[in-house]
């Protein structure tokens, strides 16, 4: 076949399967979250955003983001340089850090549910040490803090490993002869990663916290296996409108809205970790 | 060289034991959850429920016996494992040619195509299933496996697109052209030098793929009603269902994944490498 | 009989003109070096003559066929890669036997060619093995063992032996030679490494710019380089050049020195000399010497002629050092002269 024409051959079903399942239902949501059934509205923006719990719910999002996020950088940057320097057993550590990566943010909401619920392992702990007589009920409103808490724990457990994955890509790119440079020029071990790596680091750090962030404002499953309702989050705020209210406008609306807080942040992130232009490796 | 020769032993050995503590530590972090995971699956019921919990499991089937009885449960199972292997196949059919004209030539639209596939993976891609939903009632894909499986596959795809480009392009071009010149033609060049060569990481980026489907709620969710995958059945269940029926589909939800982590972690970072640019 | 003609061959990428006016022919069972320096286009085109790439326009025939429309494998070539393109996951034999099991040739035929340019080749023993499992240079042998089992028209070879250290290159660099020759096909061969086109070619054709500036025999292009390019560019070290201004008919002045030269009515001419043919002598240029570098069997020595940087290749006994003054006298039938407006060499 003629190579002028061949690439397009080639990339023409993704892009007729991402216009079909991507672009067209993207429209459809814009179109139904502008529209009540008569013309354009912003009336479904109006009546989700004056919704009592919509404050609390976006609330709680940015909050276990702003927890998260940061707490995953550092735990994924720690890891990821212990992991540069290991000699002996670099690939199976490596593969224990990275099996959260494969579990559902809906069984991870069940692992940490084993351990938070009424009889479950911290319960069983404390007892153990004698520190509860009877086991307390941490996944209550009368405990808001624990529940955001394990919320937390299991976002910061199960999310980590994507971030460290592509850390440890974006690290194993940096030449060493960068680090043996500075070493020779006196650079102490803080100083060559901070002066050397997080800068060379940063086309990765941006994929990193681009598609963490992301998923951050996704956050769904794990908050609905350990709070439930007591821990409204926009996502959540979504199915329901979707399922229990039967309101797809709403629906929509929430959905763009989520869309754009995740668009404005992207932008954000990408601003603040610019690459100049021929800094690359 | 001047920090290290400078230093006490005693200082680098404490340094040693601590580094060697934080690894042990980061896995324990990792791997004890799993395992109380494991300890509740691996008992009966009534311990499930019962208090205070032992540290160590009971090798009790009661609870995978139930969740196997559960009505709907092996059903679900089984659309999962559906869903997901029609996502892998339409992912990598779908999407390894776009990944091959990526890396191999340079095409007006190209940029914008690359542009195309970086969007999805920026936007919150579940969220398409509401629409989708009334697509799917009108023409007849609705709460049927094919269906979701085609919302997974646009979950999927990029990230084919994207492993498949930068497995390519670690196939050097030289190797296709001597090919070319020993008498093959486009299509025989591929099947006989490239296509074996990028075999295995084809594989891993199918199970990946697998994975995504396999692990994905919200769409499931909103997709199906009567066909219920493992992770929309788990969700929908989650106010009313027993607890040792929770943590036991949990772990079928979780082991995939450790077999998934282990297949591919050769592939998982050079994937990530280049799919980073 | 694989004569090869390429005519009026001219390549775009985009607005960069890679090749332009190519006009070259190839007879049959010589060996042609493309040679210039990275960028020239004498790989572009070689892949044109492969196959690999398509001229923007022009017509390449093979043994009276024009050929430039038909697919690489139709050409009745078989090339040398740079970096052996020796397929990973395929034994030493399957590698070797790989064009011939495409041309679906029986079992036995298949085995006796691969043995046979195996032996040649001296990996006989090697056929069991992976690619993994060869070093650089018996990978080397492999590719090049690969083309001639497929007994070619037409060998191409891209700088087959860059990538393999210096002692190696001068070993394969004689063997190639010798193989090729035995096996009576026409050779195109493209390197950047002048020692190795003066070396192993019937022919060299100089590239720059892509151009073909000369296409003569090595010892042509050395001692009667068409264009200043081609004198600056072979021989290590290069031509020394002085501007010569006239000084009567057929007499030019440089460096204070009167010499017998062309007739022409230029203004000025470019005087050019090769290092080794200046002689010490009474009566001279002014040499000041600036650098000397004791080669072993000569002494390289830099000096500056007239405010021009200027070498000389002399005797390894003589006592030069940094500061003296030289008088150096240029062996007259070993000068050429090259106009500074057209570049070219001026008789």
């Amino acid at each position: 076949m003629n190579a002028r024409f061949l690439p397009y051959v080639l990339i023409a079903p993704v892009t007729l399967f991402l216009c079909l399942f991507f672009l067209y239902p993207f429209v459809l949501v814009a179109k139904q979250a502008f529209s009540t059934g008569a013309g354009f509205t912003m009336d479904n923006f109006r009546d989700v955003v004056s919704y009592w719990k919509f404050p609390i719910s976006m609330k709680n999002t940015l909050l276990l983001a702003a927890a998260v996020v940061p707490v995953q950088l550092a735990l994924a940057l720690l890891m990821a340089t212990m992991v540069n320097k290991m000699k002996r057993g670099r690939d199976l550590v490596l593969y224990v850090w990275t099996i959260p990566l494969g579990i559902s943010d809906l069984a991870a909401g069940i692992i940490w549910l084993a351990i938070f619920e009424q009889s479950g392992f911290l319960n069983s702990m404390m007892h153990g040490l004698g520190l509860i007589d009877r086991p307390v009920n941490f996944l209550s409103y009368q405990h808001p803090g624990v529940v955001f808490l394990a919320i937390a724990l299991a976002e910061i457990w199960r999310a980590t490993a994507i971030m460290l994955v592509i850390l440890v890509a974006g690290i194993g790119l940096i030449p060493k002869e960068y680090y043996e440079a500075a070493e020779v020029f006196g650079a102490s071990p803080w100083k060559r990663f901070t002066r050397i790596t997080l800068p060379l680091l940063r086309p990765s750090l941006q994929t990193a916290l681009v598609l963490r962030v992301i998923l951050a404002f996704e956050v769904f499953a794990v908050v609905a296996a350990l709070g439930g309702t007591l821990f409204p989050v926009l996502m959540g705020e979504t199915y329901a409108y979707q399922f229990d209210l039967l309101n797809g406008g709403a629906a929509a609306a929430m959905a763009l809205i989520i869309l754009a807080i995740s668009i404005g942040f992207t932008l954000i992130i990408l601003r603040l970790l610019r690459v100049p232009k021929g800094a690359t490796i | 060289m001047t920090a290290v020769t400078t230093q006490a032993p005693d200082t680098r050995r404490a340094g040693r034991t601590v580094y060697a503590a934080a690894v042990v530590l980061l896995c324990a972090w990792v791997l004890v959850p799993l395992y109380f995971l494991f300890i509740n699956t691996l008992s009966s019921p009534d311990t499930v429920n019962s208090f205070p919990k032992p540290f160590v499991p009971e090798f009790d089937t009661g609870s995978l016996a139930f969740f196997a009885g559960f009505a709907g449960m092996l059903s679900a199972l089984k659309n999962s494992i559906l869903v997901a292997g029609m996502t892998m196949v339409m992912s990598i059919l779908i999407g390894a040619p776009a990944g091959y004209a990526l890396s191999r030539f340079d095409f007006r639209g190209k940029e914008v195509f690359r542009l195309l596939i970086l969007l999805t993976r920026a936007f919150p891609l579940p969220l398409l299933a509401l629409p989708l939903a009334v697509m799917f009632i009108r023409t007849g894909l609705d709460d049927t496996v094919f269906g979701l499986a085609l919302v997974h596959t646009t979950l999927a795809v990029p990230f084919a697109v994207l492993i498949t480009f930068s497995l390519f392009s670690g196939i050097p071009m030289e190797l296709e052209e001597a090919a070319w010149t020993l008498g093959c033609t486009r299509l025989t060049a591929f099947t006989k030098v490239v296509l074996p060569l990028i075999l295995p990481g084809i594989t891993a980026s199918a199970i990946f793929a697998f994975v995504i489907s396999w692990n994905e709620v919200f769409a499931a969710a909103v997709l199906t009603i009567e066909n219920r995958t493992l992770t929309a059945f788990l969700l929908q269940n989650l106010d009313t269902s027993p607890l040792h029926l929770k943590f036991a589909g949990g772990f079928i939800l979780v082991v995939p994944a450790l077999i998934f982590i282990f297949a591919v972690r050769k592939y998982l970072f050079a994937m990530w490498g280049i799919a980073n640019r | 009989m694989a004569v090869i003609e390429i005519k009026n061959v001219a390549k775009r990428f985009g607005n960069y003109q890679a090749l332009s006016d190519i006009n070259l022919t190839i007879e049959d069972q010589e060996f042609m070096v493309l040679l210039g320096a990275s960028g020239c286009g004498k790989s572009t085109l070689l892949r044109i003559i492969a196959g690999l790439e398509t001229a923007s326009e022009g017509e390449v025939w093979i043994g009276g066929k024009r050929i430039d429309h038909l697919p690489p494998k139709d050409r009745g070539i078989a090339m040398v890669f740079q970096n052996y393109a020796v397929f990973p996951h395929l034994t030493v034999f399957e590698n070797i036997g790989f064009g011939l099991r495409m041309q679906k040739l029986p079992n036995d035929e298949v085995t006796r060619r691969v043995t046979r340019v195996a032996e040649l080749m001296h990996i006989d023993a090697l056929l069991k093995r992976y690619s993994g499992e060869l070093s650089g240079g018996q990978r080397q042998r492999v590719a090049v063992a690969r083309a001639l089992a497929m007994e070619p028209d037409v060998i191409l070879m891209d700088e087959p032996l860059s990538n393999l250290d210096a002692l190696l290159r001068m070993e394969m660099r004689a063997e190639l030679k010798g193989v090729l020759a035995e096996s009576n096909t026409t050779a195109i061969y493209v390197t950047h490494d002048q020692v190795e086109a003066m070396s192993m070619a019937d022919r060299i054709s100089v590239m720059h710019q892509g151009k073909i500036v000369q296409a003569a025999s090595p010892i042509e292009v050395y001692r009667n380089p068409a264009a200043e390019f081609v004198a600056g560019f072979i021989g290590n070290p290069p031509m020394n050049f002085l501007t010569a201004t006239p000084a009567g008919t057929g007499q030019w002045q440089v460096a204070g020195l009167a010499l017998d030269g062309p007739q022409s009515g230029a203004e000025t001419l470019n005087f050019a000399i090769r290092p080794e043919d200046l002689r010490l002598s009474e009566m001279g240029m002014q040499a000041k010497v600036k650098i000397v570098e004791p080669l072993g069997a000569h002494l390289l020595v830099t000096c500056e002629v007239d405010g021009t940087l200027f070498r000389a290749v002399l005797d390894s006994d003589l006592a030069v050092k940094r500061g003296d003054t030289l008088t150096l006298t240029p062996q007259p039938d070993r000068i050429r002269w090259f106009d500074p407006v057209s570049t070219r060499a001026v008789a």
